[in-house]
């Protein structure tokens, strides 16, 4: 997960007064406030950490990378919101009885924005990215939160409703409210074809999880495409080729679904704005997203 | 991106190094499990100083458990609901000096077996003869497990009988026959509970009896008035059966104290067990529960109190099937090992083996988690464990059965399973939305684990070389020395399959001694007396226990390997009544029967 893109509102205009800017949803460090809020919680109501220890390793490690990467190839000390993200979605998410896990998926996710580039856009979700191969690649090491958490529907709905607000502020709700409907529909379409309860396709979306797929992962401005038709049409791909992967029986098959889908759909959109550009403009500029404050998160 | 070529190969070799790593760490991990082969009986005396042969054919044993069939709105996810009953205790109950062995049965109109030994390797099922087969009849539900002791100190050990569905008290009646004497008791009309144990937990002499329930008591599994059964949460479940201490008022009667001393928890119990852990004198309980954290009663001799989360045992919540403290180090202290969920890509729990830190005589240690660095932790999904020294070198080794439903090798239920676990209560918690099992395996076919202690703070599995190769799946495993000889037997109930008894051969060569403790100021059991043995610079720690492991009690003698040339110094008793009593002048290859002194 990284960090999903601040909006320029009435509160985070040049002449704004300081504390109101600190106070505004539109500041940076919300997000990360937010899935700091989500851990918290978590551990004090349900221990939802393997450990403290486990947690802040993936913390340090993706934090650390950062800087030392952003020193190196950008020569500046970055902003480590975005590290802070994925370090601490990589904690919350990984579940391993050994510490190196935790190091290597955030080291994993951080050093993925620096090499898996094209045409200077990283093309993966970092914690994705992390994740999903430490998943796939040591599955006798390595499983994700599924059901190491409450399934108390009070906690969940504090959860949605908190997320969507800051999702709503950040103008990313779309996205979020796309992939949850299509998830929904077309649970009912795999109950049909595999003759299940249709509570038990709907039942993995309720799950702690999916709350930070839906508010954090996909979301991601860095790595999802940038028109808000784009962005609703992905977030719905997502739900469709996770649906396949679900047939399949993968138990991680909606990270799986935007591990394929979210930089494919990048690569379009890409190819998309070179065909519209290319009297004028060089690919450098395809590297500058509107709602991007961040060279590299 | 600033830097040159350079910098960026540099980058792109540690990126790959990453990727890398878990490749390498796969590989070298199947390697190893493909190395595993199964030795001869003579390289494996040579090499870990025992071997085990499943024996229970030339012993005339040949039971085969059967599984519960509940109420058929249950059907699709019978394998699940019903995936608990097989269970051993190994009890010398006729006092004859030689063990015998008591297995449940789950089945409706099924028999449970008492097999009385022949003391000539063989055993005769005498539970028809003497009243404890026909246990399981129709409208009195079924057997989950049996912990025998002696409440009326007659010199008998008597059974309770766990069962989802209505206990049963059997009072031995001088090794001739049973009474069943749980009206008399007070005890309930139904639990559904698959742990309990004998301890005598206020020092009055006389044993109590602790039964942690599963499934709401309320619940007839055989006539359901909702679906609404299972578990809440998959982790932090609280609706399950209800927690029971049979305070023993003497001549019969018990007086259910529970709520009043403290014990109030509604998690669902798989496994107990009662050790003075915190040195006060009084045994202390500890619980492992499915579907949430393991919970440990301190007994300050009047009230417990739930110490879980300080001690460091009840924070992070697993899927606890088992129970079982040794003094894995020599160190003259407890460690606790509870089996959890291991499955590759999808849940990994790990196994926890709690190992003291600190703490002082009278105060609660802290606990740590030491399963992964002293090799113990991934098993499967496991159940019942035992510790005892079996190959005599004077380090306790640890058995482990493993192994949840195993059908169609090819089917597995994992990805229906996690699906439906990872949803909110309303989902999970009714049977109803539980995806229909159609023959699938969920965690099957897995193996037992043998671990030798190294001493060093290594555990090594050897299972496949020392002969345990079975692949049943496996629920409550009973060590004893079945046949006199010094050597620790191991007996394995599995779930839908057969009982199976592990003869052990440990070489001559390693010297063993064993106590058979009796009581007179404290319970006639001795239950819940400790004795450290001290021999050749080392001491260790074991004592008397009703009820240990996963729904099984291991014979109630201690043993101790001592290796090789091994010179005894005394032995230290710590009675229940608190007396001590010391002994000198042991000498290895011997059973003493010790009574308690004045």
């Amino acid at each position: 997960m990284s960090q999903p893109a601040t909006a320029i509102s009435a509160t985070n205009r040049p002449g704004a007064p300081q504390w109101k800017k600190w106070l505004s949803l539109d500041n940076r460090y919300v997000p990360p406030a937010f899935i700091t809020l989500i851990l918290l919680a978590g551990q004090f109501s349900y221990g939802i950490l393997e450990s403290y220890e486990r947690t802040l390793l993936a913390i340090a490690t993706a934090i650390g990378l950062e800087l030392i990467l952003g020193r190196i190839f950008l020569g500046k000390w970055l902003n480590v919101a975005s590290a802070y993200i994925t370090g601490i979605s990589v904690g919350i998410l990984v579940r391993s009885p050994a510490f190196w896990p935790f190091a290597v998926a955030a080291a994993l996710a951080i050093t993925s924005k620096y090499v898996l580039r094209y045409k200077g856009r990283h093309l993966w979700n970092p914690s994705n990215f992390g994740i999903s191969v430490v998943l796939f690649l040591l599955p006798a090491s390595v499983a994700m939160l599924s059901i190491q958490w409450g399934n108390n529907m009070a906690s969940m709905i504090v959860i949605w409703v908190l997320g969507s607000i800051i999702i709503w502020r950040l103008r990313r709700f779309h996205i979020s409210a796309t992939y949850v409907i299509s998830f929904l529909v077309l649970a009912v379409i795999r109950s049909w074809i595999i003759h299940q309860p249709w509570l038990a396709e709907v039942s993995p979306i309720t799950g702690p999880e999916y709350q930070l797929f839906i508010f954090f992962m996909i979301t991601d401005p860095k790595t999802t495409v940038r028109s808000k038709k784009g962005q609703c049409i992905v977030a719905f791909l997502v739900a469709l080729v996770e649906m396949f992967f679900r047939l399949d029986q993968s138990i991680y098959a909606e990270l799986y679904a935007l591990f394929w889908v979210g930089p494919i759909a990048i690569l379009i959109e890409m190819w998309l704005d070179s065909r519209r550009t290319k009297p004028s403009q060089s690919p450098a500029v395809a590297t500058v997203t509107g709602t991007s404050h961040q060279p590299i998160s | 991106m600033k830097r040159g070529p350079l910098a960026r190969i540099i980058l792109f070799l540690f990126f790959i190094g990453l990727i890398a790593v878990p490749l390498v760490l796969t590989r070298k991990a199947s390697k190893s499990e493909a190395a595993s082969s199964q030795a001869s009986t003579s390289a494996a005396l040579t090499r870990y100083g025992f071997y085990l042969t499943e024996d229970s054919k030339q012993a005339g044993v040949n039971f085969v458990h059967q599984a519960p069939v509940l109420d058929r709105q249950l059907a699709p996810i019978m394998p699940e609901v019903a995936s608990m009953g097989a269970a051993v205790s190994i009890v010398d109950f006729d006092h004859d000096g030689w063990p015998d062995i008591y297995v449940t049965n789950s089945g409706e109109s099924t028999m449970n077996a008492l097999y009385r030994n022949n003391h000539d390797g063989t055993f005769t099922d005498v539970a028809s003869k003497l009243g404890v087969a026909n246990v399981n009849r129709s409208g009195t539900g079924v057997s989950m497990g049996a912990v025998w002791g002696d409440f009326d100190n007659d010199g008998f050990p008597d059974l309770f009988l766990i069962k989802w569905g209505r206990p049963i008290l059997f009072h031995n009646d001088q090794g001739r026959g049973f009474t069943d004497v749980s009206i008399q008791a007070g005890l309930p009309e139904w639990m559904n509970a698959n742990t309990a144990l004998w301890f005598d937990y206020d020092g009055d002499g006389k044993l109590d009896l602790f039964v942690g329930g599963y499934y709401n008591e309320n619940i007839d599994l055989w006539h359901l008035k909702t679906t609404r059964i299972m578990p809440e949460s998959f982790e932090y479940a609280q609706n399950g059966g209800r927690k029971y201490l049979f305070h023993n008022l003497g001549e019969g009667k018990f007086d259910e104290v529970s709520g009043s001393v403290g014990i109030n928890s509604r998690r669902w119990a798989l496994a107990s067990g009662a050790a003075d852990l915190s040195g006060t004198g009084h045994p202390d309980l500890f619980v492992a529960n499915d579907y949430g954290v393991s919970e440990l009663f301190v007994n300050d001799g009047k009230r417990f109190h739930e110490v879980g989360k300080q001690a460091g045992v009840g924070f992070s919540p697993k899927s606890g099937m088992n129970v079982a403290f040794g003094d894995i180090f020599n160190q003259d202290r407890f460690s606790i090992y509870v089996s959890n969920i291991s499955e590759s890509g999808v849940l990994i729990q790990g196994n926890n083996l709690w190992v003291p830190q600190d703490g002082t005589p009278g105060s609660m240690p802290h606990y740590v988690n030491m399963a992964g660095s002293l090799g113990v932790e991934l098993g499967g999904w496991s159940f019942g464990a035992q510790f005892g020294d079996l190959n005599n070198d004077g380090n306790l080794d640890l058995f482990l059965a493993n192994g949840y439903i195993s059908l169609d090798h090819s089917r597995s239920y994992w990805y229906d399973f996690a699906k439906v676990a990872a949803g909110n209560s309303t989902i999970i918690g009714d049977a109803k939305n539980w995806p229909a099992f159609n023959g699938r395996s969920l965690s099957g076919y897995q193996q037992k684990r043998v671990w030798i202690n190294d001493g060093a703070g290594q555990f090594q599995d050897v299972a496949h070389d020392v002969g345990v190769t079975d692949t049943h799946d496996g629920r409550s495993v009973a060590v004893g020395d079945l046949w006199n000889n010094g050597a620790l037997d191991v007996v394995v109930a599995n779930q839908s399959g057969p009982l199976l008894i592990y003869k052990n051969k440990v070489d001559p060569a390693e010297k063993w001694i064993e106590f058979k403790l009796e009581g007179t100021k404290s319970n006639r059991d001795a239950i819940g007396a400790e004795l450290t043995l001290y021999w050749d610079g080392k001491k260790q720690l074991q004592q008397v226990a009703a009820g240990t492991g996963f729904a099984a009690q291991n014979d109630l003698r201690m043993h101790f390997g001592l290796g090789k040339d091994a010179r005894i110094e005394k032995a230290v008793i710590r009675w229940p009544s608190g007396i001590v009593q010391t002994l000198d002048h042991l000498t290895p290859g011997e059973l003493y029967t010790i009574k308690e002194s004045q």
